[in-house]
């Protein structure tokens, strides 16, 4: 439908209508569960399939075009900094495949207010936070102005 | 109003704003809170920018990276690549700017955590092509996101931007933006010293291929709704290149990337009798566009024209042979996650219809064409340059600023500069982001004041379509079809399908002529009339309502400006076929467009392409 939820798994708790980038991920006020109210504005991105705690969420391909029979399943483990899918095929082929998604841990990014504060002069010059050092080149490169 | 009077307006006072938390929102955050220790500086996002923006899903590949520190290409390169694929004209200062800066930003990813492949012989990252490096890429947005979430002073989340502020005594300088919380239906009013706008270009401007739920499957995402044009355009911002859309040669309806497989498994697309028929073309298209069919590599609209010609002549379906290229279980594995770390549709469309990529070729097929300033296009926003490298007369004020007093702009919002994607937006940002610091600066305090009465004017504006619906749904029994109101996916069909049907969509080959685009701007005037007709039954469908507004702004700048450009410059995206020819002595310029919202009226005219390298 694209993304469609599992009566019986889904517990209405929201993070899919949290993280769906098309807002279409919206709970039914009936029965408190969530449902995906635009199919035609689904991507498949799969944020919603990931990020549901109940395992809840799966897809089913458009109807205009993929036939049916399929099944494309994730887990995102993300503090295990690695994401896992199988693949089943219409035939009933199966494939999985395993890839990592981050090296460092969650929340360890160092902000830019951590970092030593610039000279005030620095404004008016090109480089950008971290430069040149950041370019690992000696200077950042300018090209006189001149009109070919 | 009476119909919601608990509506409130939540009033957000900044230095900085940023309008959308994709990669050239990001990239602003994280700069202007380097550089403005103390200032506030707030992002606002229509979803949430932990999965928002055009990278929402993930990306398997950084097609921007020049890789200097291990001297594999300079910055001159690049703009001689974007310039040559752009059939020569781009804004090269801007490429410059951008090229220059890219690795550090780059190197910050891979320090915060991206995983960037590597190649075990030299160690350096490996490349995909001669710009792009390979990476593990599914949590690229969350990583971004949060480097930009502990840089801002506040993420707004689910805020819908509807427009911009002016300034009270001076209509040229930005004051703020206003929209609408997308969950509780609160006006949002931020004022501002400066404001950067870094939101997302245009799918649904163009009849999608697909005709039901498919239509969700654009190859940019569906949420991209032209907020980088439309806030900018009736602002009166000048706008250059809005003719130059994109079609994209992708796998068929899952619009998977094709750029590992062309690049790195080298595999190679053939017509339906197995044969490589791009060379076949290369004759009849020089005829066309002279010496531009010589550069290498071909430009992209040149290897759609030939992909098209060979669909017109019934020798299609067209197959990327990804059989004869995955020998190994390492190449199937890199092959896979191009789809599963960017494009999952691809993979469900493979698994649904039985396609084993080791085993059988895959369809390709041209996409419908999308309106954006990242990819290998560069519509959106005439922008002053560095102030190192610009020509005089690209340079009139802050690195990134808009022709509107204190309004920036990154990403598909910067006009001219193609070939930036991911890294390349994020670092936009980063330029524009510093700028703006400096321009707040520069200030001194004096700041803009958003003039109230047109706070006034579009807080009763925005709400209306809501209006709209609870009164003229009692007329009817039950359903969608109401004599006193269009729903947003009514006037989005609509457009879809004129702009299609006039302006060069995929149902005429993309031709177009003086004629059509006319009669286009017809029914496009008559759109815009019955806009003021919108309904929205709740707030997702205002935020689809305005959504729709931004996109029918953008789609009448890209039909005058198709209209202005008598010459075609990209056959592949587009083709005027009452002047099939790309004509530089008349046409070596880039078209400008100013719009009065006031009077409704469009201001077209040329702007010099400058060569720097």
């Amino acid at each position: 439908m694209p993304t469609f939820t599992d009566m019986t798994k889904c517990d209405g708790c929201g993070e899919c209508v949290d993280i769906c980038p098309s807002d279409i991920m919206h709970i039914d006020p009936v029965y408190r569960r969530a449902y995906n109210i635009e199919p035609n504005f689904c991507w498949e991105c799969y944020s919603c399939v990931k990020a549901c705690p109940q395992h809840a969420i799966d897809v089913r391909g458009y109807a205009d075009f993929a036939p049916l029979g399929h099944k494309v399943r994730v887990l995102r483990e993300k503090d295990k900094g690695s994401i896992s899918w199988k693949i089943r095929y219409r035939d009933g082929r199966v494939k999985e495949f395993c890839f990592p998604i981050r090296t460092t841990p969650w929340g360890s990014i160092k902000a830019p207010s951590e970092y030593a504060a610039p000279e005030p002069g620095g404004l008016g010059s090109p480089l950008l936070a971290h430069e040149p050092a950041a370019l690992k080149v000696a200077a950042l490169p300018t090209l006189p102005a001149s009109v070919r | 109003m009476a119909l919601f009077s608990s509506r409130k307006t939540v009033v957000v006072d900044c230095d900085v704003l940023v309008i959308g938390g994709g990669f050239g929102g990001c990239g602003a955050a994280y700069e202007s809170r380097y550089w403005g220790r103390d200032l506030k500086i707030v992002v606002v996002e229509k979803a949430n920018i932990e999965r928002s923006g055009a990278v929402a899903h993930g990306l398997s590949a950084i097609n921007c990276y020049m890789g200097m520190q291990w001297g594999e290409n300079q910055p001159e390169d690049h703009v001689r690549y974007a310039r040559g694929d752009l059939m020569g004209l781009v804004r090269e200062d801007l490429i410059y700017d951008i090229a220059r800066h890219v690795d550090s930003t780059v190197h910050k990813f891979e320090e915060w955590g991206l995983p960037i492949m590597k190649d075990p012989q030299t160690g350096h990252y490996l490349r995909e092509g001669r710009w792009q490096i390979m990476i593990h890429g599914e949590s690229y947005k969350p990583i971004v996101a949060e480097a930009a979430a502990k840089s801002a002073t506040a993420v707004y989340n689910r805020i819908m931007v509807t427009h911009l502020l002016m300034d009270r005594k001076r209509p040229n300088r930005v004051a703020g933006a206003i929209g609408f919380n997308v969950r509780d239906g609160h006006c949002h009013v931020f004022r501002a010293k400066a404001v950067i706008v870094a939101a997302g270009g245009a799918s649904h401007i163009f009849r999608p291929r697909a005709i039901g739920e498919g239509t969700g499957r654009t190859w940019y995402a569906p949420w991209s709704s032209a907020s980088a044009y439309g806030l900018l355009i009736e602002a009166g911002a000048k706008m250059v290149q809005m003719e130059n859309r994109i079609v994209l040669a992708r796998f068929k309806d899952g619009y998977g990337p094709v750029g590992a497989w062309f690049l790195l498994l080298k595999a190679y697309a053939t017509n339906a009798y197995g044969e490589k028929y791009e060379e076949a073309w290369f004759d009849a298209t020089k005829a066309l566009v002279g010496a531009y069919a010589d550069v290498k590599p071909m430009p992209t609209c040149l290897r759609n024209h030939a992909m098209i010609e060979e669909m017109k002549a019934g020798r299609g379906p067209i197959y990327m042979q990804t059989q004869a290229c995955l020998d190994t279980k390492e190449k199937e594995d890199i092959g896979w996650e191009d789809f599963l770390d960017m494009t999952v549709g691809q993979a469900v469309v493979w698994a649904s219809q039985n396609i084993d990529p080791k085993e059988r070729a895959s369809e390709l097929i041209t996409s419908e064409p999308y309106v954006m300033g990242s990819h290998a296009t560069c519509s959106g926003a005439w922008a002053s340059g560095p102030e190192d490298c610009a020509p005089a007369d690209y340079q009139w004020g802050y690195n990134r600023m808009t022709t509107i007093e204190g309004l920036f702009g990154a990403g598909d919002t910067i006009g001219g500069s193609a070939h930036k994607f991911s890294s390349g937006s994020f670092t936009e940002g980063r330029i524009a982001g510093k700028s703006a610091v400096r321009y707040v600066m520069d200030l001194n305090g004096a700041a803009p004041a958003a003039d109230a009465a047109q706070i006034e004017r579009l807080a009763a504006m925005i709400f209306r379509p809501l209006d709209t619906y609870r009164i003229n749904r009692n007329e009817i029994v039950a359903g969608t079809v109401a004599p006193g109101y269009l729903l947003p996916l009514h006037g989005l069909q609509r457009l879809e399908k004129l702009m299609d049907e006039y302006v060069g969509g995929y149902s005429t080959f993309y031709v177009t002529s003086e004629p059509l685009l006319e009669r286009g701007l017809e029914l496009l005037a008559m759109l815009k009339e019955d806009l003021a007709h919108l309904g929205a039954e709740d707030l997702h469908q205002l935020q689809r309502a305005w959504e729709l507004q931004h996109r029918v702004l953008t789609a009448e700048a890209v039909a005058r400006h198709t209209l202005f450009r008598r010459e075609t410059r990209w056959p592949g995206y587009y083709y005027r076929a009452d002047h099939p020819r790309l004509d530089d002595a008349e046409w070596h310029v880039f078209t400008a467009s100013e719009f009065d919202a006031k009077t409704g009226d469009w201001r077209l005219g040329k702007l010099p392409v400058h060569h720097i390298v």
